[in-house]
């Protein structure tokens, strides 16, 4: 009988607690999986220099962060969210929907992408017209579309090495695809003048229509294997990289940075990817990252505020702390930043 | 056909009886080759996971002196805590940076070309600071004075210490430089630096990118042994009723019988599906805080209830029904009869399958992917019972995470947990199988 009454008291005091109402002292974190290894470091600092605990920071995603984020207001919410994109309108209207309606958004610096290869294999030097023309589905040949009949690097650039074309890139849920899309594949299509070849060719009722049309075709990948999206990690295409020697993946140029002595950076439009390039603007594919603020829970969690102002603040963020030494690109404006940040939750 | 039969010994052999000679033989060979395909898998992933791994517990420490100055840490000179706070790790990190370059110049180390006493500093690793931070704040009384003090090589110091780096990785790697290397044989020749076993990979926390060095598995098997805690208290004991009410109470219906059918299908469903119910019940519904080990213990529960309840009924019935009839025929009540003569025969097959139940929890990970567990928690959770609502992570989420960090430090430190993983497996498993030769009693 013991064993029975022993069982029910436990069971009520497992009850009991649960129901117990149990007031969070640390800050929730979720969000880009980019953005994660920055905001590690900073909630590190953050718990070794403040008497509040350290934060605690989820990874999984852009999307996702951002949806945990406009769950609602309250304890067992989010109070932050990491982006490695701006917030879409559409987020912003779900968040409202739930109640979330002072987001303060905070640029914590800019993210650059690279392209690289196996340190023992061939030196590149990219265009993102050799981008596209290696990894488009169809290019112009003659004024005629046709599919991507190239095999090699040196037949889209004869100043390219002789290397079968091999690519590893980010798959469709990683934000970095975007920035990758726009900013090489749809640039290298312009400059070649395919894109004016698919806008003729686009059905459509208005211009805009047709113009979408055009860029959508233009960002269509060839579906051969000579591309190959990764939708995990970075370690992930990196493994792919070692174990396929004549390949070229897409990083992110701190996991690049961490890994120089495997991995050699292929210059894109003549600069090499560093944090100074990046930071002038020279260096072509770079984004923003972001994270986002729960106006409401400035004041009710604790140390949140402070988190914010911490993260952005010259020791960290600037171009001599510890996020930019890791790769992030410093933001030229942080001043602005620092100031926005100071504002927020005021009215709170 | 008959006189073939007749006119066969057992001693000359017939084609028939070579043919089934034969098929035994190539089956006993494909028994063989099975196992030892099997063999050669386990020696494969265990001596790769052994290799990778077994560095993580060894640790590079250096010891210095640092000078401790009373106009950098405590400027109104009082030795006050609370004023001595405003001094964040940046300021502490200069310091560390001096001893260094101290205890360079000491050993006559000439400074090369292109290098700066930042980077003598930055063969240290960055947890150093906060660790001397909190040490001037726990003794202020130390403010002016010189301290020896044992701190973290850094990742990559640590690697090559280890063999993983050499001059001609670090000639080429962003962080660490052939210099660096120079200046750390020669505190190697000082003595101030010296590798030894690393008992923080298992108590400290985990830790940022930048301090693969300073990450260990304390946070992750704690978040483990509660979730393991609560799984034992709930699933056994629920387990455990239920079984015997279906086994020795429970008439035989149709309700019975779906209800059987159900506990069998709940065993096979993938885990992942827990993770699910557990978010849109436990956190979305009930109000529980995500990351902690309550929701992951409460969700690995239901996982486990399956395994628990089919092993509990498989000893039940094991028990031959002539001790059930000898008791009842003594004037038992049924209850008497279950709870003192058949429960404790059945004993030690229900405890092996609830370790094995237990053992299968312990490494998984879907379900928890769902519910916020897989996070970078720093923070040490409390003792129990608040303690079960505080943020953990969990050791096979600990090694999920490692291996998507980019410093190649973490390689080495996932793999070392791995082996921490299978450790305490090995020694569940081993606790169920002693249990049942032990007290396991056959009819």
């Amino acid at each position: 009988m013991t064993f029975l009454k022993l069982t029910a008291s436990v069971l009520a005091v497992a009850a009991a607690s649960s129901t117990a109402a149990h007031a969070r002292e640390q800050i929730q974190v979720a969000g880009s999986s980019t953005v994660l290894p920055y905001a590690a470091i900073v909630a590190e600092a953050f718990g070794e220099n403040f008497d509040f605990p350290t934060p605690v920071v989820e990874s999984g995603g852009s999307s996702a962060g951002l949806k945990k984020f406009c769950e609602g207001v309250g304890e067992g919410t989010i109070d932050v969210a990491n982006a490695s994109r701006a917030i879409k309108d559409r987020e912003v209207a779900a968040c409202a929907e739930n109640g979330v309606t002072d987001i303060v958004e905070v640029r914590i610096g800019y993210d650059g992408i690279v392209f690289a290869s196996d340190i023992a294999g061939n030196s590149f030097e990219f265009q993102p017209r050799d981008w596209y023309l290696a990894l488009s589905e169809q290019v112009v040949v003659d004024g005629e579309l046709v599919a991507n009949p190239y095999t090699m690097w040196n037949e889209v650039n004869p100043d390219l090495p002789e290397q079968e074309i091999q690519a590893f890139i980010p798959g469709t849920k990683h934000g970095t695809r975007e920035v990758f899309e726009d900013k090489v594949i749809l640039a290298g299509c312009e400059a070649t003048g395919d894109y004016d070849t698919y806008l003729a060719a686009a059905e459509g009722d208005t211009d805009k229509a047709r113009g979408k049309a055009a860029e959508k075709a233009c960002i269509s990948l060839r579906t051969d294997g000579r591309t190959v999206d990764i939708d995990g990690d970075y370690t992930e295409t990196l493994a792919r990289i070692i174990s396929t020697p004549h390949s070229i993946g897409v990083f992110g140029l701190a996991f690049y940075e961490n890994n120089t002595s495997i991995l050699q950076v292929a210059p894109m439009g003549g600069v090499v990817p560093s944090t100074e390039t990046i930071a002038t603007g020279e260096y072509p594919v770079s984004r923003p990252l972001y994270f986002y603020i729960k106006g409401a829970h400035v004041g009710v969690i604790p140390g949140l505020k402070e988190y914010a102002e911490f993260f952005v603040s010259d020791e960290i963020a600037g171009p001599d702390g510890p996020l930019a030494e890791y790769g992030l690109v410093s933001d030229p404006e942080l001043a602005d930043i620092q100031a926005a940040v100071a504002a927020a939750g005021v009215s709170n | 056909m008959s006189t073939e039969i007749q006119g066969s010994s057992l001693f000359a052999i017939t084609d028939n009886v070579r043919r089934r000679n034969l098929a035994e033989k190539r089956f006993r060979a494909y028994g063989l080759s099975a196992i030892a395909v099997g063999i050669i898998a386990l020696i494969v992933l265990l001596s790769s996971v052994l290799s990778n791994g077994s560095g993580a517990f060894m640790q590079t420490y250096v010891t210095l002196q640092v000078e401790l100055p009373a106009d950098k840490l405590d400027k109104q000179g009082n030795r006050n805590v609370e004023e001595m706070k405003s001094v964040s790790t940046f300021g502490y990190t200069p310091l560390i940076r001096a001893a260094v370059v101290a205890r360079a110049d000491q050993l006559g180390w000439g400074m090369p070309d292109g290098m700066t006493p930042k980077d003598m500093g930055a063969i240290i690793s960055k947890e150093a600071a906060a660790q001397l931070r909190r040490f001037v704040l726990a003794n202020p009384d130390v403010v002016g004075m010189t301290v020896t003090l044992e701190m973290l090589a850094n990742g990559r110091v640590d690697g090559y210490m280890k063999g993983r780096v050499d001059r001609e990785i670090a000639a080429l790697d962003g962080n660490v430089s052939p210099q660096q290397l120079d200046l750390v044989d020669l505190l190697v020749e000082g003595g101030n630096l010296e590798k030894r076993f690393n008992f923080a990979f298992l108590t400290s926390p985990d830790a940022s990118g930048q301090r693969p060095e300073a990450a260990g598995l304390g946070v992750a098997i704690l978040g483990s042994l509660y979730m393991m805690m609560i799984v034992l208290v709930l699933a056994l004991p629920i387990g455990v009723a239920a079984s015997i009410y279906l086994e020795e109470f429970a008439p035989t219906n149709k309700w019975t019988d779906l209800i059987e059918v159900n506990i069998s299908n709940l065993a096979a469903v993938p885990s992942i599906v827990f993770g699910i119910l557990g978010l849109a019940i436990f956190i979305n519904f009930g109000g529980m805080p995500q990351s902690a080990p309550i929701v992951g213990g409460l969700v690995l529960t239901l996982m486990t209830l399956p395994t628990i309840i089919i092993a509990t009924r498989a000893s039940l019935k094991s028990v031959p029904p002539s001790i059930r009839d000898a008791a009842l025929g003594v004037g038992a009540s049924k209850m008497q009869s279950v709870f003192h003569h058949v429960l404790p025969l059945a004993a030690p097959g229900i405890l092996t399958g609830t370790i094995i139940g237990l053992a299968q929890a312990l490494g998984e990970t879907a379900p928890l992917l769902l519910i916020g567990m897989v996070a970078f928690v720093k923070e040490f959770p409390a003792a129990p019972p608040e303690g079960f609502f505080d943020p953990a992570s969990a050791l096979p989420v600990q090694v999920y995470n490692w291996t998507q960090r980019a410093d190649a430090g973490f390689v080495e430190r996932a793999s070392g947990a791995i082996i921490v993983l299978l450790v305490f497996l090995i020694i569940m498993n081993a606790v169920a199988v002693m249990l049942r030769r032990r007290f396991e009693r056959r009819w």
